[in-house]
């Protein structure tokens, strides 16, 4: 008897699935957000879609004015199931040689981000290295590279298109550029922190081995310096992305996630709007898990703990 | 001794009889915010070829300081100080010495055998070279079978013989030790100073040692050098001449007791307890 009191009082916990354990609480956020998302989109387009019903003189119930918030050809906000739906379109229904396919626009931005990314990368390890290597250029660069981050790069990018397209330099170069400025400098930052993270035990170490500079560099800052490097770069990649999206609007560009944003604001296409935002997103994602990628590799060769 | 064509870089053969240290009216008085502090004040001393000398004393008492200065890690500020017959950066840059710091050091992304690998190729050692050395000198420190380990795979203890390996790989005449043993516990201390015993025994460097622990400088040294703080000084030097075989029994032993008593009377009169 007080058997079974007790077990109604206190009922054996369930043993969730470690999968469900896992997802359930992203999935539920997601669930939550596309919810707000569908009522948010309801009450946003409902003037819109009443003044189209009156113009026109139809009379409508409560339940087309709802239907007709959620599938409004030019909304304020799109539902959710209608920017699927053009993003699938844009993506799949088009060859993608196509100036209307998604994935021809995400290629364009795409490599300029990686032209970007790796000149950035490059300069940001140069630097990085003067940095530490030479005691001057510390006090002297360093404030001139910050100030270059201070720059509102909306308002510089097209000054540096419309000048580089004067000498003749079009296209993806004059993207990547922009993209550089913008993602060398977390390199910077995050390699001169790395190059002068050994501790003073293991210069000391070199120093009793008289170690040449150049073996210092290679055998102890270079590899001390790598996890900072991973880090940054997975700052730098997105940042990268954002520049040559930005580097697409003031060219009116014909091509490119930036000239996709910009054409269907143009014409109040705001269902294209958001698919190219999904797919800017999506390419962020990939290029952060791409980072990631590489990271896990060389810590396997480091000796990284698993 | 050891004949020279073993030596990687060409320095001569040490007799026995040459003097491996000689300091002579050694001073070091470190620049601070505080003012002027004198690590080192006329510190003469002399460490014979063979011989296993410990510094002991309170901290502040200049002992790493000294045995940085022997490395030429620092540089005195008067005084004259000899390693093997040369100044302290001639003897680095000839590799006299290996240091084994109070830290294993080890580099992180590199494995057990390409740490000890890591000073023989900064001195341009062929790989041939290298492997025999790794080989030899892991089995030498009992660390056979952990060549690709990783350092955080190993025990503080198994990590710190991994440093002394890589202190010896390149086989310098001189071997400076600040605190290998300091980080350790008591069991694993007392092992590594037997396993340092036999090995300093079968190799015949010299070796200059800095602890703060009695038992362990008597029970090792064949010198032991009593320093004591403000200024930076030595105030005793014992001699500790006892059989190189030693056992941790010899710890028991009377004459044991009575150079560890002489060592606790020096620091005394050094008022190394008064704080």
């Amino acid at each position: 008897m007080t058997n079974s009191t007790y077990s109604e009082a206190r009922p054996a916990a369930i043993r969730w699935h470690p999968t469900v354990v896992r997802y359930a609480p992203v999935v539920v956020i997601v669930l939550a957000l596309i919810v707000i998302w569908y009522v948010a989109a309801v009450l946003m387009n409902m003037n819109i879609v009443r003044d189209a019903f009156e113009r026109n003189e139809t009379p409508y119930t409560t339940e087309e004015l709802i239907a007709g918030t959620l599938s409004a050809e030019r909304p304020l906000l799109p539902a959710p199931h209608q920017i699927v739906e053009t993003f699938v379109d844009d993506v799949f229904g088009w060859p993608v040689t196509s100036p209307r396919s998604l994935v021809y626009h995400s290629w364009v931005t795409l490599s300029a981000t990686f032209v970007g990314f790796l000149m950035g990368t490059a300069i940001g390890i140069f630097l990085a290295v003067l940095i530490v290597h030479v005691q001057s250029l510390h006090k002297s660069l360093l404030p001139w590279i910050i100030c270059s981050q201070m720059v509102p790069i909306l308002a510089v990018a097209p000054i540096v298109i419309v000048v580089l397209g004067s000498i003749g330099l079009r296209g993806l170069l004059p993207k990547a550029l922009i993209s550089a400025y913008l993602c060398f400098f977390p390199v910077t930052i995050g390699v001169v922190k790395g190059l002068n993270s050994p501790d003073p035990i293991q210069r000391d170490l070199m120093h009793t081995w008289s170690a040449t500079p150049a073996q210092i560099f290679w055998k102890l800052r270079w590899p001390s310096s790598l996890p900072f490097l991973f880090t940054s770069l997975k700052v730098s990649i997105t940042i990268s992305l954002i520049g040559a999206i930005v580097a697409e609007l003031p060219t009116g560009a014909q091509a490119g996630i930036g000239a996709r944003l910009l054409a269907g604001s143009y014409y109040g296409q705001t269902v294209q709007i958001w698919a190219a935002l999904v797919a800017a997103s999506l390419l962020a994602v990939g290029l952060i898990g791409l980072v990631s990628l590489i990271e896990r590799w060389v810590g396997q060769h480091m000796g990284a703990r698993p | 001794m050891r004949s020279p064509d073993a030596n990687p870089v060409g320095l001569s053969a040490v007799t026995a009889s040459a003097l491996a240290v000689r300091a002579q009216g050694v001073s070091l008085t470190f620049e601070t915010s505080d003012g002027e502090v004198e690590a080192l004040s006329g510190v003469d001393l002399d460490v014979a070829a063979g011989d296993f000398v410990s510094f002991i004393g309170p901290s502040g008492c200049g002992k790493t300081t000294l045995l940085r200065v022997i490395a030429d890690l620092e540089q005195p500020t008067a005084g004259t100080i000899l390693i093997n017959g040369v100044t302290p950066e001639t003897a680095r840059l000839q590799r006299h010495y290996g240091y084994v710091f109070q830290a294993p050091a080890l580099y992180p992304w590199r494995t057990i055998e390409r740490n000890v690998a890591l000073p023989l190729e900064i001195m341009g050692l062929d790989a041939a070279t290298r492997r025999e050395r790794i080989a030899h000198y892991l089995k030498l420190v009992n660390l056979s079978g952990f060549e690709r380990k990783y350092p955080w795979q190993l025990s503080g203890g198994m990590q710190q013989r991994a440093s002394i390996a890589r202190a010896l790989s390149f086989e310098p005449a001189l071997l400076l030790m600040d605190e290998p043993f300091g980080a350790l516990d008591e069991i694993v201390r007392d092992h590594l100073n037997e396993q340092l015993l036999r090995l300093w025994n079968q190799t015949e460097k010299t070796v200059v040692f800095v602890t703060h622990s009695i038992p362990e400088a008597v029970f090792l040294s064949t010198k032991i050098v009593v320093m004591s703080p403000r200024p930076g000084r030595i105030i005793d030097i014992i001699a500790c001449e006892f059989p190189r075989d030693r056992t941790l029994e010899f710890r028991e032993t009377p004459e044991f007791i009575k150079i560890a008593q002489r060592v606790r009377a020096g620091l005394r009169s050094g008022h190394s307890y008064d704080e």
